[in-house]
């Protein structure tokens, strides 16, 4: 004779614990919490400034101002022109660039994972329970807007062209011949990584080859889907090391622009 | 003999249970099935713990140690302390069957959920042809031994149990951009892997891809870039301009049983 047996309940093991885990996971998200905090603290004061954003002599503009399109931008630093009167720099200089660059990197694959950890704490770290009540993800406004990061992209393109040209007019000197200096290299430097950063992008690696079926049939497209990828796989990295680069270009332009200390020229 | 390591393991059914502390004899290159089977043969033989192949490649052996979802098979007892503690429970995102072992059965009926394979049919048998590269995407994911290790980490269902119609978590939404990026699937699932299969829950954490334990990069190769098809089917700009307009003509998306669309 066969005893009958219930079927389990199907339930859940109730552990209350939040993690189980014993390794420093809260170490990650808070260093990234710490280093965004201070960065975006840091780009805020600038932004808002108004002052020490362009080295005449040199034809240095950190990429904070550019392009330089308040009518109180100082003589020389517009490369599109002033586009409207003076306005306090409560409105920065820069208006038309800085939406697009923000929104960019809010948008970024990478830094959303950065801040949904760090910040929103959705997951802070995996198998660590998180703590809110009920979970949507991306699917509702605002955060359905994350989908909207390719066209940002296109943007951003626009505007590393600009930021590159940027880089063209600090070989200038003095007098406006060839000459460069120490923010030179640094800003040329900063517009390299801003580039390998852009094009590493996953909507960049979808729109250059990733949306395709078929491979074989484009081949140049594969060659170029191929490459990015591989820049692809360094994004968090290049994310990060652009944060850097960008206050690194943004601190020396002011230091020199407020005559704290004096650029180092090498030619002219 | 080898020294002894003191295991703590959740026992029971049904939901209701404790962790248990054991001692158990360790030696030399084990993992951690070794111990448990050890544990098995000498102190409790009622610990129900599911494996098969003990080479990490059948996916059996899920568990969460010291509160990280790996395998029991290719977890080696010489990456702990000798004096820690291990902690061994059960997968938490599913229903406790006993001890050790959990219930996948979602991720079962999640799987029939997804249409299948859609070959062209004026290709007949044996004439397709397909080039490497056209399947090299695809085939990272076919490394797949569906441990469930994603399925257990993804908060979305893990912290939110209400969420499981909704989505289908880490492995099945890879098994949709594994056919969408076949070179001779015909159908369109970009609309269904954001309506019934839930992909715009994913916040891109990456915790699925931290734990698989076959290293594939399932963020981002599957779903950041279906994230991508969907934004072009779904919330391109220029795209929604063109169908508005005509310009395009809308993809077959197949309907899933069930599914929003049927
Ligand atoms: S990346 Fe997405 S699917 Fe993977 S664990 Fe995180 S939320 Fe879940
Ligand atoms: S994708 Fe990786 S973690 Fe998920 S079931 Fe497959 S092998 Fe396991
Ligand atoms: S810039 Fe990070 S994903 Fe596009
Ligand atoms: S027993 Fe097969 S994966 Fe561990």
């Amino acid at each position: 004779m066969t005893q009958a047996v219930d079927a389990p309940a199907k339930s859940r093991a109730q552990i209350s614990e939040r993690t189980l885990r014993k390794d420093p996971w809260r170490r990650a998200p808070a260093v990234t919490a710490t280093l965004l905090t201070i960065w975006v603290a840091y780009a805020t004061v600038h932004v808002f400034l108004g002052r020490w954003y362009w080295v005449p002599q040199y034809h240095y503009l950190t990429p904070f101002y550019s392009p330089c399109i308040s009518g109180s931008c100082a003589a020389g630093s517009s490369s599109l022109g002033q586009w409207f009167g003076k306005v306090p720099s409560i409105v920065p200089y820069a208006v038309v660039s800085l939406p697009f660059v923000l929104g960019f990197r809010l948008t970024c694959y990478y830094y959303r994972k950065a801040y949904y950890r760090a910040f929103w704490r959705a997951p802070a770290a995996c198998a660590v329970r998180e703590p809110h009540a009920s979970y949507s993800g991306e699917t509702r406004f605002p955060l359905i807007m994350q989908n909207l990061h390719r066209f940002f992209f296109y943007v951003v393109i626009l505007i590393s062209v600009l930021n590159t040209y940027d880089v063209v007019q600090a070989f200038r000197g003095p007098n406006g011949s060839f000459g460069f200096g120490l923010g030179t290299l640094i800003m040329g430097a900063n517009v390299v990584l801003l580039w390998a950063y852009t094009a590493s992008c996953h909507s960049c690696r979808h729109i250059t080859g990733g949306r395709l079926k078929h491979f074989s049939k484009h081949p140049v497209r594969y060659r170029i889907w191929t490459l990015v990828s591989k820049l692809n796989a360094k994004h968090m990295q290049l994310a990060w090391t652009t944060l850097g680069t960008l206050m690194l270009t943004d601190l020396y332009i002011l230091l020199v622009a407020s005559g704290t200390i004096s650029d180092l020229r090498f030619v002219n | 003999m080898g020294e002894k390591v003191t295991l703590k393991i959740w026992r029971g059914d049904a939901g209701q249970g404790e962790l248990t502390d054991y001692r158990v004899e360790v030696n030399e290159g084990e993992v951690i099935l070794d111990v448990l089977h050890r544990l098995q043969a000498t102190q409790a033989g009622d610990l129900a713990v599911r494996w098969n192949c003990k080479a990490g490649k059948c996916g059996s052996c899920s568990m969460e140690i010291n509160g990280r979802p790996r395998l029991a098979c290719m977890t080696r007892m010489s990456t702990f302390d000798p004096a820690e503690t291990i902690t061994l429970t059960p997968m938490r995102t599913f229903p406790v069957i006993r001890d050790l072992v959990t219930d996948v059965s979602f991720n079962y009926a999640k799987a029939r959920e997804i249409p299948s394979f859609t070959p062209d049919p004026s290709v007949k048998l044996g004439e397709f042809r397909m080039q490497q590269i056209d399947v090299n995407r695809s085939q990272e994911f076919r490394k797949c031994i569906e441990c469930f290790l994603c399925q257990d980490t993804c908060h979305v269902i893990r912290d939110h149990p209400e969420n499981e119609r909704a989505f289908a978590g880490p492995r099945f939404l890879m098994r949709i951009a594994e056919l969408e990026m076949h070179p001779a699937d015909t159908a369109d699932r970009r609309e269904i892997a954001q309506d019934d299969f839930g992909l715009g829950y994913c916040n891109i954490t990456k915790c699925c891809t931290e734990v698989c334990p076959e290293s594939i990069k399932i963020t981002d190769n599957a779903l950041i870039p279906m994230k991508e098809r969907v934004a072009g089917r779904k919330y391109d700009p220029l795209v929604w301009l063109g169908a508005k307009i005509g310009r395009r003509p809308r993809h077959d998306t197949p309907a899933v049983p069930g599914g929003k669309k049927s």
